[in-house]
């Protein structure tokens, strides 16, 4: 491959993976705060509905994108109220969600069904853009991809160098600690659930007036259940997941391009190759084996691969909340 | 993440299913008035649809036998404490192994044992995939959600590589599947319909099997205990692993055999969309009957019409798409969960 190739295949991954990116930081967000929110397939593609018809209704993308985000943050009341109020299995009423919001997109994205629409104007941004290499890399492109890298960085910091962060890492560990101190764990439970459904409503939107712009039928099929398992990978850490998140970008833009390289295998099977990889490549870290495998490697190297590939879920996951 | 045990019967429980099942009535009606059409006229489109003509019918019975497999085999592994999404992934490898056996022995052996000897690899190419699952979550202690979700991305590719690679038509490559096998091969059918007594036998059967299993064997008593609690059953000698692969394998077993009777009793032929997403409706219909078998068969067989009814839709009401089927199954089980939780919340009891 030549240098230029490589710069398009970065490229097109960094903007493949920009409405992940979104979906993978709300999930983890949530997550965070101890809510599983499992309906991701379907809030991501009945989102792109949503943004795509509201683009199309008032000729504003960005009250797409808002209009994305509330439907986003409504699904994601429906998984809250039953994770968090009634106190009943997330992973059920999430994967119900899944399959509802998926359907109900189709039922109701009829009329806009491939029908031309708004998209989100190209925006480079000027001296970053000029850079060599990195400026058209990254600085080249849309004022969605730029949000999802300030998104990426926001959301590190107040995890790790706020107070409020540190409270919602608590009240996914130990919310009986956390309340103990003084947090409202059922409001904040709430509260990030909101928001990580916002943002894979954004998600959406990001699809559907950006990346793939546009409405089908199924449009965004397989990249909520993708996300969910980035979260996993990303080991609940904001930049990691993003890293995910671009890795599966370059390994859709590599099976692009491999289309062309290899002319024996047929190209629906490179599209659902990444899908199957990334999934693989979860598996594989998560489970006990690898740590069998690095029994035999030196202690240091062993220590550093472990740090960095292995990870626990948040301790109270998908638990309700029930006061000691 | 273990399943939430089966609703307790109490004296509310009746009243707020009775409350969830009409809000959800009156939220599909809303969602069908939204988009300009009448609820009567869907009404009556969707029962024309499943129940109009014979042969409509026995695409209602083809539907509900894969389906009624699917369930059964999910009936094992919920009450098992499981989320067994690879159920897809299991129905299509079933399927491709059913192909596979068909194309090597079809014009070798007497027709009805090579049928037979293909449903029977389906079988195996169900279990296989459902015990890669299972090995995973009990010694690699990954997540069946994930390990299930990746296993039926990867189904999905090889089903999908099959029929554009190596099993492509002469000539072209379609998402219509592959070349149709000879009608020798196919299973036999009531009258002119295409319902099949063996699918029909074969999805009977595995529900009785189900339901003697998990109420008069210590088998499915211990599986629920596993189910229910895992620590404890393994403190109390019951093994949990084994129980826990002993479900998926169960699981597998029908799933693979729902995959084989897509190939041999409905399709045909392999397609890339084999399973028809029965293996996901499979998880809706189990999470409506509360995970027992008994009310397994009036739901599915609720849903197999929808299924098959609502395909009919388009053609005759333009504005509703066939995909209100999966719209009304999601919002009633969703009502049902909601129901059930705040009849559980109103009962002052935990989930």
């Amino acid at each position: 491959m030549s240098s230029e190739q490589i710069l398009i295949v970065l490229a097109t991954a960094i903007a493949s993976a920009t409405p992940l990116v979104f979906a993978v930081i709300g999930e983890t967000i949530s997550e965070r705060a101890g809510v599983i929110n499992l309906s991701a397939e379907g809030t991501i593609m009945f989102c792109a509905m949503v943004g795509f018809a509201a683009a199309l209704a008032t000729g504003s993308v960005w009250l797409g994108f808002i209009a994305a985000a509330v439907v986003g943050a409504l699904i994601a009341l429906i998984v809250a109220f039953n994770a968090i109020t009634l106190r009943q299995s997330q992973i059920a009423v999430g994967f119900v969600l899944a399959l509802l919001f998926s359907d109900l997109s189709s039922f109701l994205g009829v009329p806009i069904v491939r029908i031309p629409g708004p998209t989100v104007p190209a925006f480079p941004l000027p001296l970053l853009s000029e850079l060599p290499i990195v400026g058209r890399l990254l600085f080249s492109s849309d004022v969605v991809v730029y949000a999802s890298y300030v998104l990426i960085v926001l959301t590190w910091v107040f995890f790790y160098r706020t107070r409020a962060g540190l409270t919602l890492r608590a009240i996914g560990e130990q919310p009986n600690a956390a309340f103990a101190r003084g947090a409202d764990v059922v409001r904040l439970r709430y509260l990030y659930t909101l928001i990580g459904g916002a943002l894979m409503g954004i998600a959406g939107a990001a699809f559907s007036l950006d990346f793939k712009a546009g409405w089908s039928f199924r449009h965004t099929g397989g990249y909520g259940w993708i996300a969910l398992a980035i979260v996993i990978f990303g080991g609940w850490n904001p930049l990691r997941a993003a890293f995910g998140a671009y890795l599966f970008g370059v390994l859709q833009s590599l099976a692009s391009v491999a289309q062309d390289q290899f002319q024996g295998v047929p190209t629906q099977v490179l599209n659902v190759a990444p899908f199957a990889l990334m999934i693989v490549f979860l598996v594989f870290t998560s489970a006990g084996w690898l740590d069998r495998l690095l029994m035999h490697a030196p202690a240091k190297v062993r220590r550093r691969v472990l740090q960095a590939l292995h990870t626990a879920p948040p301790a109270a996951l998908g638990k309700p909340f029930v006061q000691d | 993440m273990a399943v939430a045990s089966a609703p307790q019967a109490h004296p509310l429980a009746a009243a707020y299913r009775l409350v969830a099942v009409v809000a959800a009535l009156v939220l599909l009606m809303g969602l069908v008035l939204l988009v300009g059409e009448s609820p009567t006229a869907v009404f009556s489109a969707l029962i024309g649809g499943a129940f109009g003509t014979a042969d409509q019918i026995g695409r209602v019975v083809n539907t509900l036998t894969v389906l009624l497999l699917c369930s059964a085999g999910l009936v094992f592994t919920f009450n098992a404490g499981l989320y067994n999404l690879g159920v897809e992934g299991q129905v299509t490898m079933g399927a491709i192994a059913t192909t596979f056996t068909l194309r090597l022995l079809g014009d070798v052996l007497p027709a009805p044992l090579a049928i037979a000897l293909s449903i029977a690899a389906g079988a195996l190419g169900g279990v296989g995939w459902g015990l890669l699952a299972g090995v995973l979550k009990v010694y690699g202690r990954v997540s069946e959600i994930f390990a299930g979700l990746g296993l039926n991305f990867i189904a999905q590719g090889a089903a999908i590589y099959l029929v554009f690679g190596p099993w492509k038509r002469p000539g072209v490559a379609s998402t219509s599947g592959t070349e149709p096998f000879g009608e020798h091969l196919w299973l036999g059918t009531f009258g002119r319909t295409e319902a099949t007594p063996v699918g029909v036998a074969l999805a009977l059967a595995s529900l009785l099997f189900t339901i003697v299993v998990m109420q008069r064997t210590y088998f499915g008593l211990r599986l629920r205990a596993v189910g229910h609690n895992p620590r404890a059953a393994d403190i109390l000698g019951v093994s949990s692993s084994r129980h826990l692969l002993g479900a998926f394998a169960l699981c597998g077993v029908l799933a693979g055999v729902g995959g084989a009777l897509q190939v041999v009793g409905n399709y045909h032929r392999l397609i890339p969309t084999i399973s028809g997403g029965l293996g996901f409706l499979g998880l809706l219909v189990v999470m409506l009957a509360g995970f027992n078998a008994l009310f397994v068969l009036p739901i599915a067989f609720f849903f197999s019409a929808l299924n098959v009814g609502s395909l009919q839709l388009p053609l005759v009401l333009q504005r509703v798409d066939s995909s209100l089927s999966g719209v009304i199954q999601g919002v009633l089980v969703l009502a049902a969960l909601i129901g059930r939780g705040l009849a559980q919340r109103r009962a002052g009891g935990t989930a």
